[in-house]
């Protein structure tokens, strides 16, 4: 099949202006960190976009007690409806903003423009509008607190690197409308929209201490799971730190909402459109180079159906575009760094050595930076690593199966249970599907959607708690688990 | 001359049936307020802990399968069967708990009208909680909630039923089952419970009741990996529990865990008299959101 060629058509730098240098973003105000700093740098070039602060325990501390300042003199004291307003402030300057955002995101995380632009930005921009309206409606939201749910205080947020704005919205959100305040780490390798957002917070007035945002790694975030200031964490990650969380946390009064890591199976029946199918399950895999907790790792595919939804598959795979992620045509962006894109080798390597077939779609990588080819295991069986393991990449599982209950087992056969997808056209078998499915999101006909209003969080080892909708209140108000 | 009556084997409850322990243990039982000897109760041990774990996994399914109506139904069935052997259960709570004979009718009271509040939640709570959600796009986009799973519970060590029913009734009624460890010193009524439970279409494994030490027991069922989620009431006034080591061993499998009530690290018994809320019912819920497309 001729590849269609595309000119260039780069989405333009000059509405970011970077600092050279950021520092932490404590009680309203930029200030210098106590300990080193850390560089963070595209991984489509290997440039080095900025200086960050390696927030030190003593940083956080003192975010910490700005956040309990805050809380105890401001915000705490504020009426729903004005801390309504504020967010309805900050949804707004993100919506003005929106572009500036989009085009550092992709710059600092590897991902395609028209993601950043169209989905992340867009999104998290919603969910800051959505919780603004629930400010001062809580009584309305049958949580635990009846017609006065209580904060619980100061909240202590760590977000992942694959969607870095998207995933601070929907942490702050929430956290701000129910009258807590906050103190974020965003990921060491993607810090950048969070300062930015910090910026957004200044021009919205809000309030100094409200929203603290501290730069660092590992540690940073330890110290905030350790500080007996924080009364609840919000934690989106590997199951792995999620787990060390908990560990942290246990004997103490801390909450704490989990959401961790995935193996979405997505299940494809011989009666499905298996055009949209495909649409989907590429959808599914390779959105954000497939650095997606319920990302549809493993395709399920009835036997009947397997080699044509393979053949369609690898022939829609070869026209994906991977490359430049600030150019508007690119389907897949780069990896988000060289520790990740050392693991996606690592296990596509074992893949092969356990004897799965390993295909992918041979386009050219830039010379720099972090790159993996669109790539598809074929043969895999359910003991293989490659279909028990998160990859966190793009690279697709594919297994078969018989009959309803074969995909079922099969499915459910992991310590996950975030998301799950069923391709076919009948109703009825649609929802006996969702129903067996132990999965937190069920796509019928769909992949990878998200909105505000939608509880997103996963069954079993994917975590607990739900973020969005009225769902994603419970978390922040005390009475909860 | 007086007849000599026919006393009673207190043994444990599992998969539908009442055995001894596997450990062949069993220890002394006396009542609170003067102490005499009431029964020896089976001391239950790890390997009864896993058999009630296995016989819970295989029977929840089913009952989480069951129409809503139904679990509904089977539920009020016990506060039926409850209220015919309230003579029963009114002597157990007044040996276990060294109350009066009208403190102790009350207390029985109190614990069969509770079941009838949270049989009546069985078709209800998942109108509450969950419903449509408005999506910016072209979806049908619904949430629900389903039960989590295999709940373990140590039931409260000073309330022997209206404290038991208390955590029993809020983790069944949605469709999970339940390996509850009792009370280590008033064990009886839940025996006594379990009976009642036997008699009342409650399908065997949904309700697991093992008599004996928390704190040889729970160490296993927090550290059991197919186990959801494990509501620590009971590590309050219990001999040699630490409720902060049993989350930590709860992480590795990512339960979900209900504290005990208390602060920082103290654990104290509820009032089990007070009006409850939805807490501990969906303490042990999943939320599962599912989206279609909308199309002609």
């Amino acid at each position: 099949m001729p590849k269609f060629e595309y000119a260039p058509a780069p989405e333009s730098r000059a509405v970011v202006d970077l600092q050279s240098s950021y520092g932490l973003f404590i009680n309203g105000e930029f200030v210098d960190g106590s300990g080193a700093s850390f560089k963070s740098i595209s991984p489509a070039t290997e440039e080095v976009l900025a200086e960050v602060s390696v927030a030190s325990d003593a940083d956080v501390d003192a975010a910490v007690k700005a956040a309990r300042t805050a809380y105890t003199r401001v915000w705490s004291r504020m009426s729903g409806a004005d801390r309504g307003k504020y967010l309805y402030r900050i949804a707004r300057i993100l919506q003005e903003r929106a572009r500036e955002f989009a085009v550092l995101e992709s710059l600092d995380n590897g991902k395609p423009i028209k993601e950043s632009r169209d989905v992340d930005i867009p999104l998290a921009a919603a969910h800051f509008f959505y919780n603004a309206g629930w400010a001062d409606k809580l009584g309305y939201a049958a949580l635990p607190g009846g017609a006065n749910p209580q904060p619980h205080g100061v909240v202590g947020q760590i977000i992942p690197w694959n969607f870095p704005m998207l995933m601070l919205s929907w942490k702050i959100a929430p956290a701000l409308a129910t009258g807590n305040t906050v103190v974020l780490k965003p990921a060491e390798t993607t810090p950048l929209t969070a300062l930015l957002f910090a910026e957004v917070c200044q021009q919205a007035d809000l309030p100094p201490g409200v929203v603290n945002i501290v730069t660092g790694a590992g540690p940073t975030g330890q110290a905030i799971v350790d500080h007996p200031g924080i009364d609840k964490l919000a934690f989106t990650g590997s199951t792995g730190v999620g787990k060390m969380i908990a560990r942290a946390i246990s004997g103490t009064r801390k909450k704490a909402t989990l959401e961790l890591g995935g193996k979405a199976a997505n299940i494809v029946f011989d009666d499905a459109p298996i055009d949209q199918a495909v649409e989907g399950i590429v959808r599914g895999i390779f959105f954000n180079q497939g650095h997606v907790c319920c990302a549809g790792s493993r395709l399920l595919v009835q036997e009947t159906i397997a080699e044509e939804v393979e053949s369609r598959l690898k022939r829609r795979l070869e026209t994906l575009r991977v490359g430049d992620p600030l150019d508007k045509n690119t389907d897949v962006g780069a990896i988000n760094s060289k520790a990740q894109l050392d693991r996606i080798i690592a296990l596509t390597d074992v893949g092969e050595a356990e004897g799965a077939e390993r295909w992918d779609n041979g386009c050219e990588l830039p010379s720099k930076g972090f790159w993996f080819r669109p790539t598809v295991f074929t043969g895999v069986s359910q003991t293989h690593r490659i279909a028990q393991e998160e990859v966190f990449g793009p690279v697709l599982s594919v297994l078969t199966f018989r009959t309803p209950q074969e995909a079922v087992a099969k499915a459910n056969n992991t310590p996950y249970g975030l998301s799950a997808g069923i391709w076919t056209e009948k109703g009825s078998r649609i929802l006996w599907m969702a129903d067996q499915l132990k999965a937190g999101v069920v796509w019928a006909n769909t992949f990878n959607q998200f909105d505000p209003t939608s509880p997103f969080g996963g069954y079993k080892e994917s975590g607990y708690g739900r973020e969005g909708g009225r769902h994603g209140l419970e978390p922040y108000v005390k009475g909860t688990h | 001359m007086a007849r000599v009556d026919v006393k009673k084997t207190y043994k444990l409850y599992i998969g539908g049936k009442f055995p001894r322990s596997e450990s062949g243990r069993s220890y002394e039982v006396y009542a609170a307020r003067k102490g005499e000897f009431l029964a020896n109760a089976a001391q239950g041990s790890r390997k009864d802990a896993r058999d009630a774990v296995t016989a819970a996994r295989a029977a929840q399914p089913a009952w989480a399968g069951a129409t809503a109506y139904n679990r509904g139904q089977v539920l009020y069935r016990v506060a039926e069967v409850m209220e015919a052997r309230r003579p029963q259960l009114v002597q157990e709570v007044r040996d276990a708990e060294g109350l009066t004979a009208a403190a102790a009718e009350a207390v029985v009271s109190q614990a069969i009208d509770r079941w009838v509040w949270y049989a009546g939640w069985s078709d209800k709570y998942v109108q509450i909680l969950g419903g449509l959600n408005p999506v910016a796009g072209p979806y049908f986009n619904i949430s629900a909630s389903e039960p989590t799973g295999v709940v373990a519970v140590l039931a409260p060590q000073e309330s022997s039923l209206l404290g038991l029913v208390s955590v029993i009734a809020p983790v069944i009624v949605s469709g999970n089952a339940v390996v509850v460890v009792t009370s280590a010193d008033r064990p009886l009524p839940a025996i006594t419970l379990a009976e009642c439970l036997a008699t009342s279409d409650v399908p065997g494994g949904v309700v697991n009741i093992i008599t004996g030490k928390a704190s040889e027991i729970a160490p296993w069922l927090a550290s059991h990996r197919d186990v959801n989620a494990i509501d620590l009431a009971g590590a309050a006034g219990a001999d040699g529990v630490d409720w902060g080591a049993l989350e930590e061993a709860s992480a590795e499998n990512l339960k979900r865990v209900l504290r005990p009530a208390g602060t920082g690290a103290d654990a104290v018994e509820p009032d089990w008299t007070a009006t409850p809320d939805l807490s501990r019912l969906t303490a042990f819920l999943e939320t599962k959101t599912v989206w279609h497309p909308k199309g002609r």
